[in-house]
């Protein structure tokens, strides 16, 4: 869902509560909406920002929400490349969840451009440029419309230079870090990157954004919370739900330390890091919004006891959308919420 | 039988391909390769198929397979397709309700349809409100206004007969109401509740009925056009195998923004090739989101694209429902001429709308561009100009029409905001015709979870909240 309008209109309607088709059950006490305002993952303070991208105690910020760090990163990567271009559907007027504001104006018509309405079309002309030397970025408006682009993606994409895979697939959890990973994708990486932007987080996740361009890596996981007896692995937009649950958790168990991997990289995916941890912990909690059959969590799975046999304590759990497809009126009870997360990881401690 | 009676009738040269095709299976591998061969000299037979000869000495005119009835030239000319005027848009009725034409009598149906036509158009205009700002206060989360539209939609479907299939793309809620779709039926979609035919599954304006014979809209752009086509051939197949079925089409719907995407070219292809009894109805509203036409494409519209794929095609006013009407009826009886085939209806029109409740078009074009249209010309005012000089409108009328669609529509809207959601054992049902044993035991994990912690869920929303789920 995009941008929310903020005028309430007085009709014969009369005026209503907002949001009255999405609320939360109002004696629900661990299975909370996340607080933007107070998740420890967003750097709410310049000292946390500046610690975690080593800056000195002068390094330049900006208080930044999720598009806004995106088109940061794509307006450094149009500035310093003369080969970078970005193309799409509605990118020229700023996008239509604002990632691209101003950068048709500033860089020209030429560089900056709408498409025709075609995801196979995008896809194939933005392989076409950069096999030429051009650095395209290419950018589909909804990924739920991806799919037209599949052909092109796996086919041509992924093969032109024929290694294992060829294209990877990153998604990054907050402004600052896909500041650094997206800068990274377009300049500093010579794979095609599918690069995944959770929208719910566009304007929810707001924090201190060091100014200058800095580059982050695409192949390694990062550990946001070190703990010792359980690690949960996620991506994007859960890892404020895990957090909550983890916070509800620690409360609630005297001594309890989960260890909390933003796996970042979805595909490679940096099996070392995740090893690591599940051999220091010995359980294992995976969480993602896409269906549990043959997902991400059953790779990671499979990996982790191949990896850690002899080292874990209980099998390795996911938390998943059901295998269903995500219906509306039913998203509350498809897609993970704190409360399953919360749940699973109790019943691994106890296994 | 079914299969005599065919065996009967004129041969046309698919219906006796396709009647040996249906004779029963065979037992050996003998039968069958006698049957293969058969069909080969059938097809060798059969008036579609041309004997391959080469290029003969002295003909003036080009004999590969690729381009029939193309003559030879000495001159080196590239085509310039700007050289070309733009295809003509049909229409009847002025901007100010007057007949253009005064040749024919536009009129084709008795003034009590017109007038249906007319209210419904005025439903649709005035839900597209009521929605839009249940929108904006919350009480929805998504809405599709389709103003300046309503008389593509109103207009086709008038013509269409009620057996007819219709695809949709999402800007076409007039053919939902033409069609018969009650304002119960639509508002339980938008609301998700539980007398939604598509179980909640879907956001707002993906409407469905299966008693409508209109397939449930899918978000994804285009999708729908290679399907039609697919719907179309299904018909004229069952057709031919039983002639005492009635003849129907397909009307497949879309903006002139999807077809730039590849399906709609698949679409119209395999259509043509095929034979397929569908018309297309291209909505050409200037935009699709943000992107004006002139960024859309280069070509004279969407209807130079049809002549590219060898298929009848119209261009028409879409303001004009008179016009879109009768090109949409001789549309449907040029499809299911003989051996059937596709035509394209490029209705012209404007996007007066934004593009969806999360769009604010003021970003990208000018607030007095809109208003000048919404003031200037529309398919309503059109209609009601035309009416009212004809005797058959009036203020009072328009007055009264108008308080009590409202009415309808508000109390319809308030009823169905307070109905249940869908039970939750919908979420793992129809995902395939039988709910297999990992679902049922993903339901079961559900229940316990729900059961466990029954303060972090509020199923009471839904249908027998957590009894569903046994």
């Amino acid at each position: 869902m995009s941008t929310v309008f903020r005028s309430i209109v007085k009709t014969a309607l009369g005026v209503v509560a907002r949001r009255s088709y999405a609320t939360q059950a109002t004696s629900a006490r661990i299975n909370r909406k996340v607080d933007y305002e107070k998740t420890p993952i967003l750097y709410k303070t310049e000292k946390v920002a500046r610690d975690a991208y080593g800056l000195g105690s002068d390094g330049a910020l900006e208080w930044q929400n999720l598009n806004q760090a995106v088109c940061n990163a794509m307006h450094h990567a149009l500035k310093t490349d003369d080969n970078v271009i970005l193309f799409g559907e509605d990118v020229a007027f700023g996008g239509v969840f604002r990632c691209s504001k101003g950068l048709a104006d500033e860089f020209g018509g030429t560089r900056v451009f709408n498409t025709p309405l075609t995801e196979q079309g995008i896809a194939g002309f933005g392989i076409g440029c950069a096999a030429q030397g051009m650095k395209p970025i290419a950018e589909i408006q909804f990924a739920d419309y991806v799919f037209p682009a599949f052909d092109q993606i796996v086919n041509e994409a992924a093969k032109f230079r024929y290694r294992e895979g060829g294209v990877r697939v990153v998604m990054p959890r907050s402004p600052s870090q896909a500041k650094g990973m997206l800068i990274s994708s377009i300049l500093n990486c010579n794979d095609p990157v599918i690069f995944m932007e959770p929208k719910t987080l566009y304007r929810a996740a707001e924090e201190f954004v060091p100014r200058d361009a800095f580059s982050l890596p695409l192949d390694k996981a990062e550990i946001l919370k070190e703990g010792t007896d359980l690690t949960v692995i996620s991506y994007g937009q859960p890892l404020y739900l895990c957090s909550e649950a983890i916070q509800s958790l620690e409360k609630e168990i005297k001594g309890l330390s989960i260890e909390l991997v933003d796996l970042r990289a979805i595909y490679p995916w940096d099996r070392e890091t995740v090893l690591k941890s599940v051999n220091k912990t010995g359980r294992a909690v995976i969480v993602h919004e896409s269906m549990l059959n043959a997902g991400v969590g059953a790779e990671m799975a499979a990996s982790i006891q191949e990896g850690s046999f002899l080292h874990l304590e209980a099998p390795v759990a996911r938390v998943t959308g059901w295998d269903v497809h995500p219906g509306l009126v039913f998203e509350k009870y498809n897609i993970p919420d704190v409360l399953r997360i919360y749940d699973t990881i109790k019943r691994t401690l106890n296994y | 039988m079914a299969m005599k009676q065919v065996a009967q009738r004129s041969l046309r040269p698919e219906a006796a391909l396709l009647r040996k095709r249906l004779v029963p299976q065979h037992n050996t591998l003998a039968q069958a390769t006698v049957q293969a061969r058969r069909w080969q000299s059938n097809r060798a037979e059969s008036s579609s198929y041309q004997p391959s000869v080469s290029q003969r000495a002295g003909a003036d005119s080009v004999n590969f397979p690729g381009a029939v009835n193309s003559k030879f030239t000495s001159t080196m000319r590239f085509q310039n397709p700007a050289e070309n005027t733009a295809m003509s848009t049909y229409r009847i009725l002025d901007a100010d309700g007057n007949v253009v034409d005064n040749t024919r009598d536009p009129q084709n149906a008795p003034d009590k349809e017109i007038l249906q036509w007319y209210r419904n158009m005025l439903t649709v205009s005035i839900m597209d409100i009521i929605m839009f700002d249940a929108q904006r206060q919350g009480r929805t989360s998504f809405y599709m206004v389709s103003a300046g539209e309503e008389g593509i939609a109103v207009g086709t479907a008038s013509a269409m007969d009620p057996d007819d299939v219709c695809f949709l793309q999402y800007r076409e809620q007039g053919v939902c109401i033409q069609r018969g779709m009650t304002l119960k039926e639509l508002m339980s979609q938008l609301f998700a509740n539980k007398d939604d035919v598509g179980r909640g599954r879907n956001m707002p304006v993906h409407y469905g009925s299966g008693k409508h014979k209109i397939f449930t809209v899918s978000s994804p752009l285009a999708t729908q056009i290679p399907q039609a086509s697919g719907a179309a051939y299904a018909l004229k197949l069952q057709r031919m195998m039983d002639p005492n079925v009635k003849p129907r089409i397909v009307t497949c719907y879309f903006g002139e923004g999807a077809a730039s995407e590849g399906d709609f070219h698949a679409a119209l292809n395999i259509a043509a090739t095929k034979s397929c009894p569908v018309v297309f109805v291209c909505r050409n509203n200037g935009f699709a989101i943000s992107t004006a036409s002139i960024e859309q494409y280069k070509g004279d519209g969407i209807a130079s694209r049809g002549l590219g794929y060898g298929i009848d095609t119209i261009r028409v006013d879409g303001n004009d429902i008179f016009a879109v009407r009768e090109a949409m009826i001789e549309a449907r009886k040029m499809a299911l001429e003989g051996n059937c085939k596709p035509i394209l209806i490029e209705a012209m029109s404007y996007r007066v709308s934004h593009h969806s409740t999360s769009d604010d078009s003021f970003a990208y074009r000018a607030k007095r561009e809109v208003e000048e249209w919404k003031r200037r010309d529309n398919p309503i005012t059109r209609l009601r100009k035309w009416m009212e000089k004809k005797g058959i409108w009036n203020e009072d009328m328009e007055k009264e029409a108008r308080a009590s669609i409202r009415k309808q529509i508000l109390q319809e809207f308030s009823a169905a905001e307070k109905v249940k959601k869908p039970a939750l054992r919908y979420m793992f049902e129809d995902v395939f015709e039988e709910m297999t044993p990992d679902l049922k035991a993903q339901m079961k994990e559900l229940k316990r979870l729900i059961e466990t912690y029954p303060k972090e869920y509020d199923v009471s929303q839904h249908e027998q909240g957590i009894k569903s789920l046994d």
